[in-house]
């Protein structure tokens, strides 16, 4: 496939999978090899005082030196709290500069509250963080996220976790048209077809996390993923045929025996 | 080193700390060899001045680990 750049980075694949949620490590750790993913994301959270010594930590089964790392700012609320897990991040990740900024409106909607995440936007990528924004799918409000210089607009096809699947696409449609930047549809996809729909409509990735991990063979759905952004990515570079109302024969009309 | 205890928020909770020394703190975790990063009253603590560092009583310490996520 195609490869896909973000700000400095070329991503090998098109489909970037969250490590939530999973049985254990070890089951993380194979779906995201079946999923073929290149970027990966994490989040930050305070370490549990009186660490078991031989407690596995996540990236002892996720080598950063063959994936990149994508932490998230997932359970802030805040600007502040937001930024503050960014600069965490960097420290964590040897001066690691990419991030998903998530700056999060809504406990039951997880929606994300697009004035302080536009102002934590700003913050980060004056202090050169590379960007990666999940947004509401306004199509004005991720223009002003490009015009402020985020590497990747990250609209939402459905709430997080709901597996609702691509909820407007004529909204994403109108994104795309308006973007340069790599559009990577976050949340909301619930299955194979979900993530090709988003690929056909011309998205550049699509970013899940549930519907592999909640799948009953989540190593099989990671595998089936990646073929579905393969696809839909393929089928939207081939360009698919007009729709038409009636019939057209596929078949010669001459040489019919009588 | 410090003969007296110190009081520190460690991650949210009050502990009692007979050194000074945050790698001690560290290495009492359990972290050395873990992918982790440390904030002290909102500053981070670069990884390189870790060894060094000296705590102070009623420092606000965050450490910070990469967990699953989405």
């Amino acid at each position: 496939m195609d490869k896909l750049v973000v700000g400095s980075r070329e991503f090998s694949s098109r489909l970037l999978v969250g490590t939530g949620k999973y049985k254990d490590f070890q089951e993380t750790q194979d779906a995201i090899v079946a999923s073929g993913a290149h970027v990966i994301t994490v989040a930050i959270r305070r370490t549990n005082i009186g660490q078991d010594k031989d407690e596995p930590n996540l990236l002892d089964f996720l080598n950063p030196e063959k994936f990149i790392i994508l932490p998230n700012t997932a359970g802030c609320y805040s600007i502040d709290d937001a930024v503050r897990t960014c600069n965490l991040a960097r420290e964590l990740l040897d001066g690691h500069n990419l991030v998903k900024l998530e700056v999060l409106g809504d406990e039951k909607t997880l929606f994300p509250n697009m004035t302080q995440t536009l102002e934590a936007t700003k913050i980060l990528v004056e202090d050169n963080f590379e960007v990666m924004v999940y947004c509401t799918d306004d199509p004005i409000l991720c223009k002003e996220l490009d015009d402020i210089g985020c590497v990747s607009i990250m609209p939402l096809a459905a709430p997080i976790g709901s597996g609702l699947g691509i909820t407007n696409p004529y909204n994403i449609e109108i994104i795309l048209e308006n973007s340069n930047k790599p559009i990577i549809v976050d949340a909301g996809v619930g299955t194979a077809s979900d993530a090709t729909i988003a690929m056909e409509l011309g998205c550049d990735g699509v970013l899940m996390n549930t519907a592999i991990a909640e799948a009953k063979d989540p190593i099989l759905m990671a595998s089936a993923m990646n073929k579905a952004i393969e696809s839909g990515r393929e089928a939207f570079l081939a360009g698919r045929m007009k729709k038409r109302l009636y019939a057209s024969k596929s078949s010669p009309e001459d040489g019919v025996i009588e | 080193m410090n003969a007296k205890t110190i009081g520190i928020i460690l991650n949210g909770s009050d502990i009692h700390l007979k050194s000074d020394s945050l790698k001690e703190l560290i290495d009492s975790l359990n972290l050395s060899d873990a992918r982790f990063a440390v904030e002290i009253n909102r500053e981070i603590i670069p990884k390189s001045q870790i060894d060094n560092y000296t705590l102070n009583d009623k420092d606000v310490v965050e450490i910070v680990i990469a967990v699953g996520g989405g």
